[in-house]
């Protein structure tokens, strides 16, 4: 193991370092420093996560990697990294989704290009100490840093409507995240520590653990987006640039749902366990109504944004069901699939509907527009990028042999364990999903020449057949081998299950 | 030769074309036209020779293999593994999709000549023939699963291969979704079996069964009434297969298909994807037996499929289409034989049907290469004169289809029929007669298209006639190649597939003894000949014969006669030709239901209720807060010396007086 070399703190403070050094380049005459640096930065990074995969022991649940010193003494807050099965495919996948952003922006983005680069290389760092964060004050300090650079991102690059956007985002976000640091600062309260694996033992009576339930559930669900307090993703969606997109749709939704598995359930369990009904009814509300709603959308940004929320839906609901499913048969490994699925959804979605967003950046760049009317026929102009696109769009709709369907078969088949209806309502996404996702591909890319502006589009060309390329690789990668992510959840998802089903009451 | 080698020549049997349909796909613009199609057929070859030789092993050295590929995915105490099982239905079935594809890529070089879509198109083809073969071969739902939508997902891209036609993507949607209803219904059942089971393994879940049919456990859906968990799982699979293999009422995308390249529907929406469902309830035929009431229902719905269907082809004037609505038809005699328990009957038709539909598709297509992509028979006639090779085959594919004996599907479809009879579930005989039927509609509407292309007056378009020659011989070889076993595979397969001892494929099928109507019906079985020459004496026969009269008689003899049908019977001819209202009906009620929910959801839910009421709302009455209580801070000295003046006043009188 390689203890003496602290991977965590170099995944987290190379891009941030980057970031600034990035803003040095300068201006926009300079702006192939500010490219190089940000490449150089991204790809020495993704390098980091391949000792960080090939060390990780998969065998136990214990944190690795860990780097514990003291920070600020006075109040026992210590700087405390250390990753387990959950949370180092996401450190994983936050490198390699900030690798492609950055790829991504070498053509896309033609001004302002040192600070945009900056604000994503910060972004990243900051968005790996939230994955690596034992610490909750260290945990909240990252969670609440990377709000602001997501912040400038869409109000400095994003559309028309930004300024609407930006600050809506912020303020959902930001209240949200009050509340949970007040149950933070609680939960340090009985416990002395502000450790997060040290609140896992507490003893709490159930009326504390539904009102730190509750404070942490506003936090995670709005970032997930749950409904009701979803709207402030499509707005964010459509305003943010397709780097910010990406972004938001690749990693910072997964921050709710990690929070619900690294804070919720094992800290709360009674609570969470009494309040599943709540969970998977949001969940499967999710999958169904905004499935719905994707239906009707004439924006693709803003439908690819309904359709993270009702994907994102799955992934809770998988979380969630482990209660229902023990409660039935009364065997944790019957629970396994559940959690399993949720995590591997997550990650699969960050490939697709990254690559979705990513790919509507591709046409906007060269169009303008991201409605769907506007469009019709691009596959004429553009067949590599409209074959690309069907791959990722088959991946929304999570067909066999893409990532997409891993995730989703394995929380639909063992949410039988735990009701019927819930797999009848949640294998609702089969058809919701077909419907939204094909039918804007086919408004989009079928049919003849809509206007002369499609009839102008180019075919994509260097880093865009790059960025797609890698993603289309992972995306397949995944859906026909998914065990190497597999093995490396089950001991950790194994304690969590345990954890999480272990009363708390007195 | 051991397991080993079956599991190396079955890799191979299934990945070649997979291969095949990579370098097409990827490097077709490199390798031109020419080495694309060369390549994929080279592969093709390999794949359909192999999957002869793995018949040899199979059926003469009575060889089987269950094993894994590798791998997928383990999860708690599941384990999800790729792997095949090679047995007699398997084996039956590679074979079957490997000719057939062969056949289909062989003819396409002459079909899609000149397209600029001709490398995709092969790569395709390729790549369809791969996930048919993982879905034949598979040893466990997940596989399936996957070969299942894998074929879907060609299927779709195929009938939108030409995407600039309207009609054809609109096609291609539709068929993608109302698979995708059916396979909401067989996720559901693969989510029960993994359930009850504890795995997805066929053999695991197989071994289970006696002690399941033993306890025969229910399950409560719907508080306070108990179902028999067997009969839940069966339908819930059956409505998969009702997606697949467009059975009523979840048919409606098929005809739709018929907007890809005629290749596609003879290899897709006719020989093979669409039999999936066919091949997947006989695969299950263990647990579809344990369950009366899902047998009933798979009888019922197949029978009414069989004549419902079939009836819409007599009105039916795209040549294409006819083909296409008797395709559901037959896949409603497959199914009705599988509900009658004589499993190996619907898949005996299904092997057959796979030849002669694929003849006939490959037919008519070979007729709209020779009328320039024309597609109407109204503007056909007489074209024996000119495509006599088009011509015999044709014929031979409708003699067959018509259930003439000793064709091909006379044993076949006669089998399904006897065996609807002989059943004794309930449904059976309002099944009896809707296939009984069926038989005269199925002679009628296959001839009346045969006369109204072949026979009859010229009506095409002289500029037209002055280029109509018969197709290029990559064109017509494979319709030889079919027209052979249109003839004689009935009769070649009629007596080990359906009485043998033991029958040909084994114990790949399981029939409950109280279920056995084959074996009844092998009392009265002497031979293929004497059956031909017996079915002078039964009903079917005769009711086809009339069919095949009527037809000529309609359109040879008294050119009058439909017109004065159509006049006549109005009211009949309108239903036939508004296909029962299927269409519109889901046109009215599911797409434009679901778009003004959708409406509804985005304005009311979201942008009135949660964005208008409670997020900006929230905003507003911030703002609102702000405007009343601004005036607090107006900056004149005068208003601050009066308000602590008035709360001095207030204050002190409060001291005061309280």
């Amino acid at each position: 193991m390689l203890f003496h070399v602290p991977i965590l703190s170099l995944l987290i403070w190379i891009p941030i370092l980057g970031g600034f050094g990035a803003l040095l380049a300068g201006r926009d005459d300079n702006a192939h420093r500010a490219r190089i640096v940000a490449v150089v930065t991204s790809l020495i990074c993704m390098a980091l996560c391949v000792p960080l995969y090939l060390n990780f022991d998969s065998n136990t649940f214990a944190m690795q990697f860990v780097e514990n010193v003291p920070w600020i003494t006075e109040y026992n807050i210590r700087y405390y990294l250390g990753v387990d099965g959950i949370s180092m495919p996401m450190v994983i996948l936050t490198t390699f989704t900030s690798m492609i952003v950055v790829l991504a922006a070498l053509r896309a983005i033609k001004t302002n290009v040192s600070q945009y680069m900056a604000a994503f290389l910060v972004m990243q760092g900051l968005m790996i100490g939230v994955f690596a964060a034992l610490d909750s004050v260290l945990f909240y300090v990252f969670w609440e840093g990377m709000l602001i650079p997501m912040y400038l991102c869409i109000g400095v690059w994003g559309g028309p409507n930004r300024t609407y956007a930006s600050i809506k985002f912020f303020l959902y976000t930001f209240l949200g995240s009050v509340l949970m640091l007040v149950a933070l600062l609680y939960l340090h309260n009985l416990s002395g520590s502000f450790a997060i694996l040290d609140y896992y033992p507490l003893k709490l009576n159930i009326t504390q653990q539904v009102l730190i339930f509750f404070a942490f559930f506003m936090a995670f669900a709005v970032k997930i987006p749950m409904w009701p307090v979803h709207t402030w993703l499509p707005d964010a969606h459509t305003e943010a640039p397709a780097g910010g997109s990406v972004v938001l749709a690749a990693l910072m939704l997964k921050m709710g749902v990690y929070g619900f598995l690294r804070f919720s359930m094992p800290i709360t369990p009674d609570a969470s366990q009494a309040l599943d009904w709540l969970m998977i009814g949001l969940s499967l509300f999710a999958i169904v109504y905004i499935g719905l709603v994707a239906i009707g959308q004439t924006d693709m940004k803003r439908l690819i944004a309904y359709s993270s929320i009702a994907h994102m839906g799955f992934a809770t609901l998988g979380c969630y069901m482990v209660y229902k499913i023990v409660e039935t048969t009364g065997n944790m490994q019957d629970a396994y699939m559940s959690l399993e699925g949720s995590m591997v959804q997550m990650i699969s979605h960050a490939f697709s509907t990254g690559a979705l967003f990513f790919g509507i950046g591709v046409l906007y760049d060269r169009m303008h527009t991201r409605m769907i009317k506007d469009y019709g026929g691009v596959a004429n102009k553009m067949p590599m990028f409209a074959a690309f696109t069907m791959l990722f769009a088959m991946a929304n709709v999570g067909l066999p042999g893409t990532s997409g369907f891993v995730g989703e078969f394995m929380i639909l088949l063992s949410s039988f364990r735990a009701s019927f209806w819930i797999t009848f309502f949640a294998a609702t996404t089969l058809i919701l999903s077909a419907a939204y996702t094909l039918w804007m591909f086919k408004r989009v890319f079928f049919g003849e020449v809509a206007n002369d502006n499609v009839a102008k589009l180019k075919e994509i060309e260097g880093t865009e057949i790059l960025v797609l390329s890698i993603l289309a690789f992972t995306v397949l990668f995944l859906g026909v081998y998914p065990e190497p992510l597999l093995q490396v959840l089950h001991a950790s998802v194994g304690h969590l299950l345990t954890i999480s089903h272990q009363t708390k009451l007195v | 030769m051991d397991g080993n080698s079956i599991h190396n020549i079955s890799m191979i049997i299934v990945f070649a074309p997979l291969v095949g349909a990579i370098i097409a796909g990827f490097f077709g613009k490199k390798l031109g036209p020419r080495m694309s199609h060369q390549v994929t057929i080279f592969l093709m070859t390999i794949a359909f020779v192999l999957a002869m030789y793995l018949a040899k092993l199979v059926f003469m050295d009575g060889q089987t293999y269950n094993g894994t590929i590798y791998t997928w995915g383990v999860s708690g105490s599941f384990q999800f593994n790729v792997g095949f099982l090679i047995d007699r239905l398997s084996t039956m079935m590679m074979l079957c999709v490997t000719f057939v594809s062969l056949a289909v890529h062989v003819y396409s070089i002459g079909y899609m000549h000149g397209d600029p879509g001709y490398q995709r198109f092969f790569a395709y083809i390729s790549l369809f023939t791969f996930a048919m073969l993982m879905l034949v071969s598979a040893n466990n739902f997940f596989q399936l699963f996957f070969g299942w939508e894998g074929v879907g997902l060609v299927s779709y891209l195929l009938i939108g291969f030409w995407f600039r036609r309207d009609n054809a993507n609109f096609g291609s949607l539709k068929a993608f979704l109302v698979n995708r209803v059916g396979d909401f219904g067989f996720i559901l059942g693969i989510s029960a079996i993994l359930n009850y089971f504890g795995s997805v393994d066929y053999q695991a879940v197989f071994d289970q069964v006696p002690q399941f049919a033993a306890s025969n456990p229910t399950l409560s859906i719907i508080p306070g009434l108990h179902w028999s968990v067997i009969t839940v799982i069966c339908i819930l699979l059956f409505i998969g297969a009702m997606g697949k293999s467009a059975q009523m009422p979840l048919h409606v995308w098929l005809p739709e298909s018929m907007e890809g390249p005629t290749p596609i529907s003879a290899l897709i929406h006719a020989a093979t994807m669409v039999t999936a469902g066919v091949f997947m309830v006989s695969r299950m035929s263990p647990l579809f037996e344990l369950s009366q009431n899902a047998l009933s229902l798979v009888l019922i719905i197949g029978s009414a499929g069989a004549l419902f269907t079939g009836l819409i082809a007599i009105v039916q004037t795209d040549i294409k289409r006819v083909v296409a609505y008797s395709t559901l038809s037959q896949l409603g005699y497959m199914m009705a034989g599988l509900g009658a328990s004589a499993f190996s009957a619907g898949l005996f038709h299904l092997f057959t049907h796979a030849c002669f539909k694929a003849l006939l598709f490959l037919g008519a297509g070979s007729v709209i290469i020779g009328m320039h992509h024309e597609q109407d028979m109204r503007k056909m006639g007489n074209l024996r004169k000119y495509m006599p090779i088009t011509y015999v085959c044709f014929l031979i594919g409708a003699l067959a289809l018509s259930a003439i004996p000793p064709f091909a599907g006379y044993y076949s479809k006669d089998a399904i029929i006897e065996a609807v009879h002989a059943s004794t579930i309930p449904g059976a005989t309002i099944a009896y007669w809707c296939v009984l039927l069926g038989a005269f509609v199925t002679a009628l509407y296959t001839f009346r298209a045969f006369f109204w292309t072949f026979h009859t007056q010229e009506r095409m378009s002289d500029k037209v006639r002055a280029h109509l020659k018969e197709s290029p011989w990559v064109v017509w070889a494979p319709l030889v190649a079919l027209a052979i076993p249109s003839i004689f595979l009935g009769m070649i397969l009629v007596g080990p597939m359906l009485y043998g001892k033991p029958p040909l494929l084994g114990d790949a099928i399981y029939v409950a003894p109280q279920y056995n109507v084959l074996a009844e019906m092998a009392k009265e079985y002497h031979g293929p000949w004497s059956m031909a020459f017996h079915s002078v004496m039964t009903l079917p026969f005769w009711l086809a014969v009339s069919g095949v009269f009527v037809a000529w008689l309609a359109y040879c003899g008294m050119p009058s006669l439909p017109e004065m049908f159509a006049s006549r019977l109005r009211w009949a001819h309108a239903t036939l030709t508004y296909k029962f209202g299927f269409d519109d009906f889901n046109q009215f009620f599911f797409v434009r239901g679901c778009r003004r929910i959708a409406g509804w959801c985005y304005r009311v839910g979201d942008q009135m209720i949660v964005d208008g009421f409670f997020v900006n709302g929230s905003g507003r009455v911030v703002q609102w807060v702000s405007r009343v209580s601004r005036h607090l801070q107006s900056g004149y000295l005068y208003h601050y010396a009066f308000a602590m003046i008035l709360g001095l006043v207030v204050f002190l009188s409060w001291l005061v007086l309280g």
